[in-house]
């Protein structure tokens, strides 16, 4: 199988790996990058329980190929707090009981955050339209809108504390 | 300056006891990725199983070519029922009494049978293989409606059996007859019928679905050919059974076989049985003297893993011409698939089907279970429920709904009539089962009050009386009861083991402690809320106390979670561990404070000298002093384990409401208002009932709207991806109002019955209830699920239903 080098940026770090051509982006993010917060629940784009962000959009990474993430800016869950310090809608998932049995959390979290950049001020009804690519069969999702709710004011508090 | 002196109310709200919406212990991994699920384990030298699948449901296996399999690099074995016959594992026994092949031996059964592995490399190799994989059928005639499968000239399904008139549940009258099993009194039922004045019947067909937990199925099984040790992470909810049962089929002695439920990804009763990719995993591993990984893909999840339901019900009513039920009976086809895996307890066949009584006082009631052979693929397992509960509640809920419709009642009113009263629990019911408590009349008012039923009934009638109105208005009521906590052992086994479960607890010197269950759980929150019982019995904070489930070589033996048992039975098993060491802690607190037992008083977190607040040693104090100095004649250290044999099951029950705007022009409909009141007794954790409900809501939401696993006359599952199977997203799901009542079981340790399966049992009738009252000025007495657009378009349809 040919192979390829494939430079990109991950949670932060320049990386350089050898890669099958035909290699998954999640497979080579479970299993050779050993980051398994993305899951796979469906390989068919559907539930979006390995949802990454891709150069500023969210991407489902059962149906991406590694290689197209050349040159990329690829973050994943495990890239999601910094410096010690839990993002906005981790804190926000975990105080607002957003999860159960956890498996569908890192692409939730990761499509919130992209999502909350995209629209920051959502209602109700953006929010459940803007998460409606993320499947979860433990929450009814309920929580989870109150989460990404929860977590959009906090987003915005830090902001004006920032300006 | 000393820290101020905290009360009572202040130490009791530090420990985050029971009553306490205590945040979880288990989402700071979660959140940061850092779960550990099956598919993330990776050992060195592990190898990846792949397994070839029947394209066709029913046929005879004539050549097998594994040649060029074989051929591909990477590729280090490949193994059919041939290979598997000399160790006598191409079939194994099911949980339910029959056997199921392994891998295919000489026919398969249904579409997307395991037929043959690979084991390879890594998975993209595996997968190049299994297409490599060259296997030529002969097509045999498929049979999928249970009734046709029981014509005289059907098929004969299973050859293995034919000639066997006996089976695991009693005679078997016809070839791809499984058992017929009956409950209540046929006399009693049939002389309540002879007299009655007003007597219903209903047909309904409960369809068959699939769990679809969004993990799959999977294993990573790992041989230690030096050490004979066998090691399997497992995605089980019943890892202790596993055990059993593995070292039964492998011949490693069970101290060699470690089963590890790790983190689970949701099973919804999935992942209770044992599948055949895991024992060929297991297999492959002790082959090859390296660790093997199987990890499912969503549409061999959902065509080869267990399914539930798929119950052709007859329901019969006798009743007063005023309304008081005077006998129930109930007729079922149960369509098994291809081998009986249901997941019940041994004696009952039909699980506890037998609870379709209801929450009514039915006087005399039979039923009839018949279970059939089809080229569909095995299980019937329990969804989201206890053993056939969700079939029982849906039956009896449509048939009290029917005879509302007959006699002109309104369906709160019928049900008021026919409820259990509060005095008569404990109730027998003519089933033979003993409801613990409730009190539903009181559930009933609250949600009628909470969401105005009398203007709803009106709004309903103006509606009705619009022809210009777009939308046909229902309301859906349910008033369910279930049976749950399997089980008493002197009922309830699986596979000869009795279905108590277990609790170990060790407090550490420094006042901590671990716990272990046998039980494991799989986004429940039980290393969240058992902990919080824990910390109510000893008056250890919460935060300290590690609660670890699914290692079978840690965790004392039970039988796993499923059918809303951990609650009630291994929660029991908790407290009773917890009252062990309380006794024990109060001999050391009675040494220390040099005063007799007597003369103590248990407040919170210490045991305090009678009339002196002063003189007081807390559960840390005693704990250091376990190891330090423990009194004359009592062993040192602070733990217990109880093993919990229930004396009976818990009954919860719920009252929920529904109302359903449904559009005349296109069929579309739209859930106004749902409004759940749940009663599971003694709350542990109110923002984990309240997740667990909307979950189970939404659950029964997507089976009552829209799941559905069709087959065409070839038996081919025609929907087999998400793209097909309906999982609610967010923009569907509606908005859920939830409310509780407390009426504790009186013989819980806690008073607790177990919630998280009640919001699925209760909701499905509730849909149903709802779309078929926005029919019933129509005459319409019952419509089948899944309630889609496109069939409510159709009924508008055939209703005549004008815009």
């Amino acid at each position: 199988m040919a192979k390829q080098i494939v430079k990109m940026t991950l949670n932060g770090q320049q990386i350089e790996q050898l890669v099958d051509s035909r290699t998954l982006l999640v497979h080579f993010l479970r299993e050779q990058m050993s980051l398994t917060g993305a899951h796979i629940g469906c390989e068919t784009s559907h539930c979006g329980a390995c949802t990454v962000d891709i150069d500023g959009e969210s991407v489902k990474a059962c149906t991406h190929l590694a290689v197209q993430c050349d040159g990329s800016d690829v973050k994943t869950v495990e890239g999601l707090a910094e410096a010690g310090a839990l993002h906005a809608v981790q804190e926000a998932f975990y105080e607002e009981h957003g999860l159960q049995c956890g498996f569908c959390t890192p692409g939730m979290l990761m499509r919130s955050y992209r999502f909350l950049q995209e629209n920051p001020n959502p209602t109700e009804d953006e929010i459940r339209l803007g998460l409606s690519g993320n499947l979860c069969r433990c929450t009814g999702y309920q929580n989870i809108v109150k989460a990404v709710q929860s977590a959009a004011i906090k987003l915005q508090q830090k902001e004006s504390a920032t300006a | 300056m000393n820290a101020p002196v905290k009360t009572p109310e202040e130490r009791k709200a530090d420990l985050q006891g029971m009553g306490d919406s205590r945040l979880r212990k288990e989402d700071a991994r979660f959140i940061q990725g850092k779960g550990q699920y099956c598919d993330d384990i990776k050992l060195p030298g592990m190898l990846h199983m792949d397994i070839v699948r029947s394209p066709v449901a029913h046929g005879r296996i004539k050549r097998i070519n594994k040649e060029e399999a074989l051929a591909i690099p990477g590729v280090h074995a490949v193994l059919t029922a041939d290979d598997l016959k000399p160790l006598n594992l191409h079939w194994m026994p099911t949980l339910a009494g029959d056997v199921a092949a392994v891998l295919a031996d000489e026919k398969v059964h249904f579409q997307m049978q395991e037929v043959a592995i690979v084991i390879a490399d890594d998975r993209y190799i595996a997968a190049d293989a299994i297409e490599a994989v060259e296997v030529e059928y002969e097509e045999l005639p498929v049979v999928i409606d249970p009734y046709a499968a029981l014509e005289p000239d059907a098929p004969v399904l299973r050859e293995d059996l034919q000639g066997k008139t006996e089976g695991a549940h009693g005679p078997r009258d016809h070839h791809n007859h499984i058992f017929t099993w009956e409950a209540g009194d046929r006399t009693a039922a049939d002389a309540a019928f002879d007299h009655a004045p007003v007597k219903v019947s209903q047909h309904m067909h409960y369809p068959r679905v699939h769990p679809c937990p969004l993990e799959t199925c999977g294993c990573v099984a790992s041989f230690d050919p030096i050490k004979g040790e066998l090691t399997t992470w497992m995605t089980s909810q019943a890892p202790h059974v596993v055990r059993t049962v593995v070292s039964m089929l492998s011949g490693v002695p069970e101290s060699k076989v470690r089963i590890i439920s790790p983190d689970i990804g949701g099973g919804f009763g999935n992942k209770v049985g044992i599948y055949p990719g895991y024992v060929c995993a297991i297999v492959a591993s002790i082959v090859l003297g390296r660790p093997v990984k199987w990890s499912e893909d969503r549409v061999e999840n959902i065509s080869s893993t267990a399914f539930a339901r798929d119950y052709h019900m007859d329901g019969h009513l006798a009743a007063t011409e005023d309304g008081k039920i005077l006998g129930l009976k109930v007729d079922v086809i149960a369509d098994h698939g291809a081998f009986d895996a249901c997941a019940d307890p041994t004696k009952f066949p039909a699980g506890l089907f037998h609870i379709c009584s209801g929450s009514y006082d039915i006087p005399a009631a039979h039923c009839s279970v018949k279970g059939v052979y089809t080229n569909k693929a095995p299980g019937g397992v329990a969804y989201r429920c206890s053993f056939r509960v969700t079939e029982a509640v849906y039956l009896i809920e449509r048939m009290v709904d029917v005879l509302a419709q007959k006699l002109n009642m309104d369906k709160a009113e019928i049900r008021r009539k026919n409820f259990i009263q509060k005095e008569q629990f404990p109730y027998t019911s003519a089933f033979g089962f003993e409801y613990d408590s409730g009190d539903y009349h009181t559930a009933l008012e609250k949600v009628l009050d909470a969401v105005d039923y009398k203007a709803l009934r009106v709004e309903q009638e103006q509606k009705r009386a619009d022809p210009n109105c777009p939308t046909l208005m229902g309301i859906g009521l349910v008033t369910f009861t279930e049976v749950v906590g399997a089980g008493p052992s002197k009922t309830c086994d699986i596979l000869g083991v009795g279905m108590f479960d277990s609790c170990e607890i060790r407090i550490h010197p420094t006042g901590s402690a671990i716990a272990r269950m046998g039980t494991i759980t799989q986004g429940q929150g039980h290393q969240t809320t058992y902990a919080q019982i824990i910390a109510s019995e000893l008056g250890i904070p919460s935060e300290v106390i590690q609660v670890e489930e699914g290692d079978t070589s840690t965790a004392p033996y039970g039988l796993g979670t499923y059918g809303s048992r951990s609650t009630p039975v291994a929660g029991a098993a908790i407290a009773m561990a917890a009252r062990k060491i309380h006794a024990k802690a109060k001999k050391i607190a009675a040494h220390l404070l040099e005063v007799s037992e007597a003369d103590l008083d248990w407040e919170v977190d210490r045991f305090k000298v009678r009339g002196n607040d002063e003189q007081f040693k807390t559960m840390a104090d005693i704990a250091f002093a376990a190891y330090q100095q423990p009194p004359e004649g009592l062993e040192p250290g602070l733990e217990a384990v109880h093993y919990y044999d229930p004396p009976n099951f818990t009954y919860p029950f719920g009252i929920y409401l529904c109302v359903v705007d449904i559009d005349k022009g296109t069929g579309e409909s739209s859930i106004r208002r749902f409004y759940a009141l749940d009663d599971c007794g003694t709350r542990i954790n109110p923002m984990i009932i309240d997740g667990q409900i909307h979950g189970g809501l939404t659950e029964g939401f997507a089976v009552a709207m829209g799941q559905q696993m069709p087959f065409d006359e070839q038996g081919n599952l025609l929907g087999n991806t998400l793209m097909d199977y309906f999982l609610p997203t967010a923009v569907e799901t509606p908005t859920w109002e939830t409310d509780y009542t407390v009426t504790p079981s009186p013989h819980h340790p806690i008073g607790a019955k177990g919630v998280a399966e009640s919001p699925h049992v209760g909701s499905i009738p509730t849909f149903t209830s709802a779309v078929v009252d926005a029919f019933a000025h129509l005459g319409v007495t019952h419509i089948d699920m899944p309630h889609t657009s496109y069939r409510i378009w159709k009924k508008l349809k055939e209703e005549g239903v004008q815009l």
